[in-house]
């Protein structure tokens, strides 16, 4: 077993063996794939319930100014920097807001996506608290350090607690222990100071539900707040196979799959993430693809796909149309809440228009197909 | 009727030279909530150790081989309308297909109840 030996474990990897986790390896470490009750259940739970994820193995870290932190114009200095390498306006971020955005390479190609949020104390501006993907986090944060050390500094916390409450019941149970929570709206942070601890709290989510992520120490307080969390009756613990399905439903990318180093946020449908004052200043990497993509439209776009009998297409499924391959799925599987399978991919241009006949080539035979609108289930973000 | 297992947890079940087959408990609730069964075509002939239908969770698909090679007598087509009777009931109304078996002899290879438990056990 050498790869065990080399995974890592989040602080709550008790928690979910004494929750009957099956643990496989992800990004790196040992994550739990599902828990007693199955995929289906947790899906379902959390869309009418609360469900709690453990992310811990993802990348959250603060990028704050070397110099200057708390002074005035500190929140545009620490926004120039970063804007650097993302297309978004970051600049324009209100104390305690935060955006997608994507981390790109000099061909506008998409390294990573990230929440960026300002940080919404007084004294702390200048500093932003970011937060990337697993399996990036490395390299991201390799990248920022070598582009953007001279002026700023990045510290990780990765080897804190960083758990998602997620769904309708998630207000009233994260409220109950971080009352500031249920005043935050959607893509708003909160950054509580209490008994000697930080905890970072975010209106955010991976699930197209209303929820929370929560940021908290790895020592015995922040585990008794995830004990706390999950002894409520409304949450259950959920695994990884669930957090796929439901983003999926939701519309939402995963990074390696929906989009890769090859695409550019016009094709993986991210456009709105480049806000005018950037396709203006036009000054980011890429910036000439990827206003030439705005311009006239790119090659391929990201689309919804609706099997319109009940096979599954998984990734890498060939899309054709007239016997002709016009795409690929890159996400594909089941939607427990849709009730049928559902798929996400990249197709021709003039063939991404919702309702567009198109077939899958499902171990060698066509199978009947739609383009759909993304989301597929309707999304309870609160604004 | 005998009922035999594979180390691929398939059961198959042979009454005469009619065989049954399905996949395991254990196998089931390994793959958790099957969502589609993609079943052989009636009259298909396939070898011992040949992929004879796909079976798909959630989370992925998963081939399932032909334990006996034989000929598709017959499939289960509540599967194509109810595939969650996979999970219900493997070794029994989650039956894939049955087929006219090419060599009955070919059954002796397999396991028989015990050595398919301890097989599992092995596998945890």
């Amino acid at each position: 077993m050498a790869e065990a030996d080399t995974l890592k474990r989040t602080p709550l990897y008790d928690l979910h063996v004494e929750h009957g986790a099956k643990m496989v390896p992800f990004a790196g470490y040992e994550m739990p794939v599902q828990y007693g009750e199955g995929v289906k259940a947790e899906h379902v739970w959390t869309r009418n319930h609360a469900g709690l994820f453990d992310v811990s193995h993802m990348g959250p870290c603060f990028l704050f100014l070397k110099d200057g932190l708390g002074e005035p114009g500190a929140h545009e200095k620490i926004a120039a920097a970063l804007e650097t390498l993302v297309p978004s306006d970051i600049a324009a971020l209100a104390p305690g807001q935060g955006r997608l955005t994507t981390l790109l390479n000099e061909d506008g190609g998409i390294l990573d996506d990230l929440i960026v949020t300002r940080m919404p104390d007084e004294s702390l501006q200048g500093m932003l608290y970011i937060v990337v993907n697993g399996a990036c986090k490395q390299s991201d944060w390799a990248l920022l350090r070598d582009h953007l050390g001279d002026t700023a500094a990045l510290q990780t916390a990765d080897d804190r607690i960083l758990i998602a409450v997620q769904g309708p019941d998630a207000e009233a149970v994260v409220a109950g222990l971080f009352p500031e929570a249920a005043e935050l709206k959607f893509m708003r942070c909160a950054h509580i100071q209490r008994d000697g601890e930080r905890f970072m709290v975010t209106r955010s989510g991976y699930t197209g539900e209303d929820g929370f992520e929560l940021l908290l120490p790895s020592n015995d307080k922040g585990k008794e707040i995830v004990g706390t969390f999950l002894a409520d009756e409304r949450v259950k613990p959920i695994g990884l196979a669930a957090r796929d399905s439901l983003r999926l439903e939701a519309g939402l990318c995963l990074y390696g799959h929906d989009m890769d180093a090859k695409r550019d946020p016009v094709e993986a449908g991210l456009a709105w993430t480049i806000q005018k004052s950037r396709r203006a200043r036009a000054d980011f990497p890429g910036a000439d693809r990827i206003l030439t993509a705005l311009e006239n439209g790119p090659a391929e776009k990201r689309v919804g796909i609706r099997p319109l009998e009940r096979a599954p297409a998984r990734e890498g499924t060939e899309i054709h149309v007239g016997g002709e391959r016009v795409g690929t799925v890159t996400s594909g599987g089941f939607g427990p809440s849709v009730d049928g399978p559902i798929a996400m991919g990249y197709i021709r241009a003039d063939l991404a228009a919702p309702d567009t006949e198109i077939e899958l080539m499902v171990r060698g035979k066509a199978r009947p197909a739609v383009v759909a609108d993304l989301p597929f289930i309707k999304q309870n973000y609160k604004r | 009727m005998t009922t035999k297992y594979t180390k691929d947890h398939e059961w198959v079940s042979l009454d005469g030279d009619i065989a049954t087959v399905g996949i395991t408990k254990f196998a089931a609730e390994a793959l958790g909530d099957v969502v589609f069964v993609e079943l052989p075509e009636m009259g298909a002939t396939y070898l011992k150790g040949s992929e004879v239908a796909v079976v798909e969770s959630v989370k992925a698909a998963s081939d399932v081989y032909a334990p006996i090679g034989g000929t598709i007598t017959e499939v289960n087509d509540t599967l194509t309308e109810a595939p969650e009777t996979v999970n219900e009931a493997p070794e029994a109304g989650g039956w894939f297909c049955k087929m006219r078996v090419t060599n009955a002899s070919e059954m002796d290879a397999l396991m028989d109840k015990a050595a398919y438990d301890a097989h599992c056990a092995a596998e945890g």
